[in-house]
Parts: C-alpha cells; structure tokens; sequence
C-alpha cells in the first residue's frame, strides 16, 4: 500500500469532482427547470443517506423494529427536529437517546441479575 | 428594518450556524483517526488524509479498504462514487456564485462539504441583497475544517489505547446530524416527496456496490419533488385558489436551518 499515491488519488478524485461545477458551470446561464431541480438537490441527498444508515444498520438487511436503536433513535431525532427547530438539541438529545435505547438491554439486564 | 451586512458578520454568522454540525461531525471525525490507525494506516498517513482529502464518508470507508487490503486504484474510484453527490453540491451553489473569482471558488470548493453546503444554500436562498454571503461560506467552512483535523488527532491518539473505535455507538452523531439538516426541508411537501422517494430507493439499490444507488436514490428524489411540485402548481390553479399556488423559489427552502435567524440585527 503507497501511502503517497493513495491520498494524492484521493485528494484529486475529490477535488475534481467539488472544483470544476462551481468554476464554470456557474458562468452558463442555466435553464430555468434545472435551477428548480436543484432546489431538492439537499433533501434528496440527505434523504438517501439517513435511510439506509436508520433502516439497514448492518448494511444489508433491513431491521424495522424496537431493537433496532438506530430506527428508534432517528425517530425520536425527526420528532425533536420537527418541534424544536433546534439542531444542537436535535444532535444532543438524539445521541442521548440512541445510548440510551443500545444499552437499555444490558442495563435491564444486569439489574435483574442483581 | 434594513440590516447591514458586513465580511466580518457574515464570517461569524456562518460559523456560528454551522456550530451544531460541528458538534454533531465530532465523533464522527474521532472514529475515523482511531479507525484509520487501526486499519494500517500510518499516523502521519491518517492526519494527510483529513488535511487534503477532507472528506468525511470517503475517508471512512477507504479506511476501511485500507484494512481489507484491496489496491490503491479501487480505494480511488471508491471515493470518486462516493463523493459525486458534491457534484450536485457543485451545480447548486454554482449560480449564486458566478461573480467570484477563482481564488476564492478554489478553495470553497475544496472545503465544501455535506454540513457547509446545507448551511451556505439556505443562506443564500435567503432574500437579502449582503454581496458578502461567500464570506459566511468561508466561516462555515474553515470551522469544519479545522474542527476535523482536531479531531482527527484526538481520534489517531485514542486509537492507538483504546481497541474497536467503531462499536461505541458514535457512528450515530453522523445520521442524527443528517436528520437535523433534513428535517427544516421538508415541512414543504414537495421537498417531503422529493426525499420519501430518496430514501425508498436508496434501500431498494442499498445492495449496488460503492454507494451507487445513493447517487441514483437522490436523482429519483429531485425528479419526484419537481413532478410533485408541477402538480400542485396545476391543481392549485385549476381549484382557482391562489393562496395554495406553490411558489417555486421558496417552495424548497428550508423553513428555519437555524432558528432566530431573522431576528438577528
């Protein structure tokens, strides 16, 4: 493994891709029903990276259900986002509760053991 | 009351907005130092990656390549897959932006990133006529970076005591993150539509290698919000009722990203 050409491909591929849109396509007026298009360019990605990460935990089976803490967690996320409008909260209080649902098991657990 | 926008404010609002996805990207940026030592790369090979790649879930999962032993050129065209959706970034933020020059597009370009580019579009979707709004890119994007490199050092750090970075349960900071910047968007329905349809087909193509079906999952969102917003434009003006007509430059706004905003001086 060439530690060197690994970043150096890396940092190129990446930089070729973020550069050269936001250089020259920006000085072509561009039609009217792309602009638009692009206003769903945030939802729709964020979108498609949130629901496999929430619904398919290991990547490739989908696990609806209570035992799955990411699932429970990002609802209870959605619903702080929805009615505080408060990001910092929202990340906060949604990291807390995905603690919270992960070990709430063990913890059960380990109390009824004692 | 007319406000009066400065560089300087405009630096500082930015920061100052993008402050929770700070907060909410460093975990992320920890598990991926500790990550990257773990997975063989060397310390100084870990930090290089996040000073000029500088690009969160392309670093992580080459990370993980790294470990698995796969060639130099698979990792490359890997991170390529995974980092197009800047390119729809890009093309976004491309038309507020054709009056600078490229010694700044360069490097707000190379700082763009998932957390910048949410923060940035709706501060520029909103309706003021400041000429520094690449200035509050900067500030968004220079508190990212910095923030990632930090981070990455404490993470390079932890790894070398503390063993399987990954099962802590930080991976989630990430999605709660993502959820906090979706959720503003879609209490517009289109926008709603647009990112339902996404995220159906994200899980439907999750078996595509290298995150295509992303790609393809976000291209079947926007199409869904445009045909949703075209048919609530129609309906809207067939029933004759005007307070229901779907204004198209506000109909994918965000409602509040960042909420007292406006209230601000």
């Amino acid at each position: 493994m060439n530690e060197f050409l690994l970043i150096a491909g890396m940092a190129l591929v990446t930089f070729a891709i973020r550069y050269p849109v936001l250089a020259f396509v920006g000085r072509v007026p561009m039609p009217k029903s792309v602009l638009r298009s692009l206003g769903y360019v945030p939802p729709a990605v964020l979108a498609a990276i949130i629901a496999p990460a929430v619904l398919m935990p290991d990547g490739e089976h989908l696990a609806v259900g209570f035992f799955n803490p990411y699932l429970m967690a990002g609802l209870f996320s959605t619903t702080v986002a929805w009615r505080s409008r408060n990001l910092l909260l929202t990340i906060v209080a949604g990291m807390g509760f995905f603690w919270l649902w992960r070990w709430l098991p063990t913890l059960i657990l380990a109390s009824n053991l004692m | 009351m007319p406000q009066s926008f400065t560089r300087h404010s405009e630096f500082w609002a930015g920061f100052k907005d993008t402050f929770p996805l700070v907060v909410g990207g460093i975990p992320f940026g920890i598990i991926f130092g500790a990550l990257a030592v773990t997975s063989g790369l060397s310390e100084g090979g870990a930090a290089a990656m996040s000073a000029f790649v500088f690009a969160g879930s392309a670093q992580f999962i080459a990370a993980g390549l790294v470990a698995s032993g796969v060639s130099v050129g698979f990792i490359v065209l890997t991170t390529f897959v995974v980092n197009l959706r800047h390119l729809l970034y890009s093309a976004t933020l491309a038309p507020h932006m054709t009056h600078l020059p490229q010694r700044w597009l360069a490097p707000l370009a190379f700082w763009l990133t998932d957390e910048s580019f949410v923060v940035v579009v709706s501060r520029y979707a909103k309706n003021d006529d400041s000429p520094f709004k690449h200035w509050y890119f900067l500030g968004s994007a220079i508190f990212m970076y910095v923030n990632w490199q930090l981070c990455t050092y404490i993470g390079i750090w932890t790894g070398r005591s503390i063993p399987n970075p990954a099962n802590w349960g930080l991976d989630f900071a990430m999605i709660v993150t993502f959820i906090g910047m979706l959720v503003p968007f879609v209490r517009k329905k289109p926008a709603l539509v647009a990112a339902l349809a996404a995220g159906s087909v994200a899980i439907g193509l999750n078996f595509l290698p290298n995150k295509l079906g992303l790609m393809a999952a976000a291209l079947a969102g926007i199409g869904a919000g445009m045909i949703t917003e075209t048919i609530l434009e129609r309906t809207a003006q067939q029933g004759n009722q005007p307070s229901t007509v779907v204004d198209s430059a506000q109909a994918t706004q965000p409602r509040s990203t960042v909420p007292a905003k406006e209230s601000e001086a």
